[in-house]
């Protein structure tokens, strides 16, 4: 009886490896002009994504209504239900991303496109040390996650700044770079959401809800 | 779906003019945990003492209907044929108390005059307690009397003496009502485990306890049956407003 | 404090003390009673055990007849035996015996039958006449018994007919003190058994009955008391016999009615016996209360 929470766990944790591995995969799609990652990211592991995300809700209603946990079973519970939709957005995000990416495919490189990996890795590194929190109930790398969401920010309002630049400067290349700007704010959601879930995670160890503030000027620039 | 054990056709169930159950239709899964649940004086109690036919100890009861077990009625059968293929546990522990706790595992046996060898008696004895999840607190103690174990474990006792006649089905009559929390969850524990290989219908008042331990649930009100169904679904999406009602405690 | 509140504390005061000093004396009257009550048996307890009790360290006391015809002369004679009450012994021995066996399973299953069937008019009649009966008499059943075996029958005076008469006497009491004890057993108890498919007179005799056990021979007990020192059934039944007799068919001797047949006597020897035998008596029914004590506080079964 008691090991139901840990399915619920188990299953949330699946579920972010899975979503982990889609925004990967994307991205070396796009690194390395990989059609067929691209397409499995959209393809395969999309409704993949979308299937969990409804067995993890029955999963954590069941639970609720069966077992009626209290204390930290009820915020695992709540919490969990909670992550495992902004886990499905993050695998969105990343369909978004491979989208862009079966776009690029045939185009020209340019430069830009190498700060997208690094990009991607700092997200990648955001949802690998959420899930590592959760697990280890280690409220401190959760909050760490709270800090990196900065340096994301501040990541794509360069990227933002650079690329703007460059459609002054080649007007013809302007659909590639509204791409490559397509790119750059999903992954900064991804970050956001990988930081949403990060306080989920506090809010189960700590029992506090912990919110950081999201919105700065900025985003009224990126309503572009 | 699964095959079922025993089935309860158009049952009404009187003491002595006073009508307490209203033609209940039931049929209960094999091998699975039903859990019957109401409000005090829903029957639940009254209809589960039909099922082995104990409520013909009270002088004034009656019922009607068929009560099928492998298609066969057991209102017309030998009861005491049918009490060794259904077991009772109740709700206070009752060990006989002259008796040691070996002697109490296998007092079916003995008390109808069965008397079996040595090592098929020792054998059926460890099996049981085995089974009530008993065998090693107990078993440097067989020949002490049953009455000196604490609660949880007189009704283990009392569990493993059921168990002992190998019966198809195996009632538990709010089994939890008298002991502590500790004890309850390690009757829980037994129950889940259990219902691998006895099929088992209990008697709860305990809303979370049926919740936690049953397969499906049945939820009797004022002598009928409003609902029975799949506990996951029943809890989630109950069909009867009554139901509801029930579930999120409007009333008791 | 006020004037009124002083007032009224004086006067409070002044009754506690009254009651204090009621309370004193009314322990005071208790204590004194209490004496009152206890100094006769004393009395007659110290007085048997003074003119008895040397008796019963001989060992002739216990094993030989009362002497018969020249007890005068066996005084003033040296070596001549004394006699004893052997023949009371043997016979109290054999009529308690007797109906002990004939009290204790009638009274048991009419117990166990009134206790099983709470509802039946026909068990509330059995019980006011079982009330009734503990309200006799005791020399009502040994007239009862003289005119239906003793005449009637032509059976003659006999140590059976003394234990029938002395087995009605006992009978209620092993009736209530079964029917009481097994009332108390809680329903569970059964509904275990039955539930294991066990028939209804097993439930009884191997449940039930064990269970009840402790408070059936505390009853069975109580009832040998009360009739180890019954006098008057036996008079008109078993009557007495000077010679000790082995055969229950035949007039015996019981300790009772030793102690009157001799009590009266010319002989100061069967005076003395009879008063060896008194202190006998006295010895025995103690040993009894001891040992249903004892019995009791063993075999407590707990629910």
């Amino acid at each position: 009886m008691t090991e139901k929470i840990g399915t619920i766990k188990e299953r949330a944790v699946k579920f972010a490896t899975l979503v982990e591995s889609m925004i990967e995969d994307a991205v070396e799609g796009i690194e390395n002009k990989d059609q067929s990652a691209l397409e499995t990211v959209i393809r395969k592991k999309e409704p993949l994504a979308n299937s969990m995300e409804i067995e993890i809700d029955e999963l954590c209603i069941k639970h609720l209504a069966l077992i009626r946990p209290e204390a930290k079973d009820l915020r695992i519970t709540m919490m969990v239900a909670k992550m495992s939709n902004d886990l499905e957005r993050i695998g969105d995000h990343a369909v978004n991303i491979a989208k862009s990416g079966v776009f690029l495919l045939d185009k020209p490189f340019m430069n830009s496109l190498n700060e997208i990996p690094k990009m991607a890795a700092l997200v990648g590194g955001m949802i690998k040390h959420t899930i590592d929190a959760f697990v280890r109930e280690d409220a401190g790398l959760a909050e760490k996650v709270l800090k990196d969401d900065d340096g994301i920010d501040d990541f794509r309002d360069r990227m933002m700044n650079e690329l703007i630049v460059k459609i002054k400067e080649s007007p013809d290349k302007t659909d590639l770079v509204i791409h490559l700007m397509n790119i750059v704010r999903n992954l900064e959601r991804v970050g956001d959401l990988a930081t949403n879930i990060a306080e989920n995670v506090i809010y189960i160890i700590k029992g506090k809800v912990i919110k950081i503030h999201t919105g700065d000027d900025t985003d009224i620039k990126n309503a572009i | 779906m699964e095959s079922k054990i025993l089935e309860v056709v158009g049952l009404n169930a009187y003491y002595g003019d006073h009508l307490v159950l209203k033609d209940i239709n039931a049929a209960f899964p094999e091998r699975k945990a039903t859990a019957i649940m109401g409000p005090s004086g829903c029957g639940k109690s009254t209809l589960i003492r039909t099922l082995n036919r104990m409520h013909e100890m009270n002088i004034g009861a009656r019922v009607e209907g068929k009560i099928l077990l492998h298609g066969e009625n057991i209102l017309t059968v030998n009861p005491i044929v049918l009490r060794r293929k259904i077991g009772m546990v109740f709700q206070r522990p009752n060990p006989f108390p002259t008796m040691s706790i070996y002697d109490n595992v296998i007092a079916g046996y003995k008390l109808n005059g069965v008397n079996l060898p040595k090592l098929e008696r020792d054998q059926i004895v460890e099996k049981s307690l085995n089974s009530a999840a008993l065998w090693n607190e107990v078993k440097d103690k067989l020949h002490k009397r049953g009455t000196f174990l604490s609660g949880g474990q007189q009704q283990r006792l009392c569990i493993a003496r059921a168990l002992a006649m190998n019966p198809d089905v195996l009632l538990l009559d709010e089994p939890t009502s008298a002991l502590d929390p500790k004890a309850t969850s390690h009757i829980e524990e037994l129950i889940v485990d259990l219902k691998k290989e006895v099929s088992i219908i209990l008697v709860t008042h305990n809303i979370a306890q049926a919740g936690r331990v049953s397969d499906y649930t049945a939820f009797m009100y004022l002598g009928e049956l409003i609902e029975f169904g799949p506990t996951e679904k029943l809890f989630t999406v109950p069909e009867d407003k009554r139901t509801e009602e029930y579930l999120s405690g409007k009333f008791g | 404090m006020k004037a009124i509140d002083r007032e009224a504390k004086k006067q409070v005061t002044k009754s506690v003390g009254k009651n204090i000093l009621k309370d004193r004396i009314f322990e005071g009257l208790v204590i004194l009673f209490s004496i009152l009550s206890i100094v006769p048996l004393i009395f007659i307890l110290s007085y048997i055990f003074a003119k008895g009790f040397p008796k019963l360290f001989i060992p002739e006391f216990w094993i030989s007849a009362p002497p018969v015809g020249q007890s005068k002369v066996a005084i003033e004679t040296i070596g001549m035996n004394y006699g004893g009450i052997a023949n009371g012994i043997i016979g109290t021995f054999f009529v308690v015996i007797m109906a002990a066996f004939i009290a204790v399973p009638l009274g048991v299953m009419t117990g166990v039958y009134l206790a099983e069937n709470r509802q039946s008019k026909i068990v509330n009649a059995i019980e006011v006449a079982v009330d009734m009966i503990q309200g006799v008499p005791s020399i009502i059943f040994g007239i009862f018994i003289n005119i239906w075996l003793v005449t009637t029958m032509k059976a003659g005076y006999s140590a059976i007919a003394g234990s029938i008469s002395l087995a009605l006497m006992m009978l209620p009491i092993v009736i209530k003190s079964t029917e009481e004890t097994i009332k108390l057993i809680p329903d569970t108890l059964k509904e275990a058994a039955v539930a294991l498919g066990t028939p209804y007179y097993k439930v009884i005799l191997k449940i039930i009955v064990p269970a009840a056990m402790s408070g059936i021979v505390t009853g069975v007990l109580v009832g040998v008391t009360r009739i180890a020192g019954e006098t008057a059934p036996l008079i008109f039944t078993a009557f007495g016999n000077p010679n000790v007799n082995y055969n229950v068919t035949q007039p015996m001797e019981t300790l009772p009615t030793l102690i009157y047949n001799n009590a009266r006597s010319a002989s100061p020897n069967l005076i003395e016996n009879a008063w060896g035998a008194s202190a006998a008596l006295v010895v025995l029914v103690l040993l009894l209360n001891i040992l249903t004590k004892v019995v009791v506080n063993k075999w407590k079964v707990k629910f």
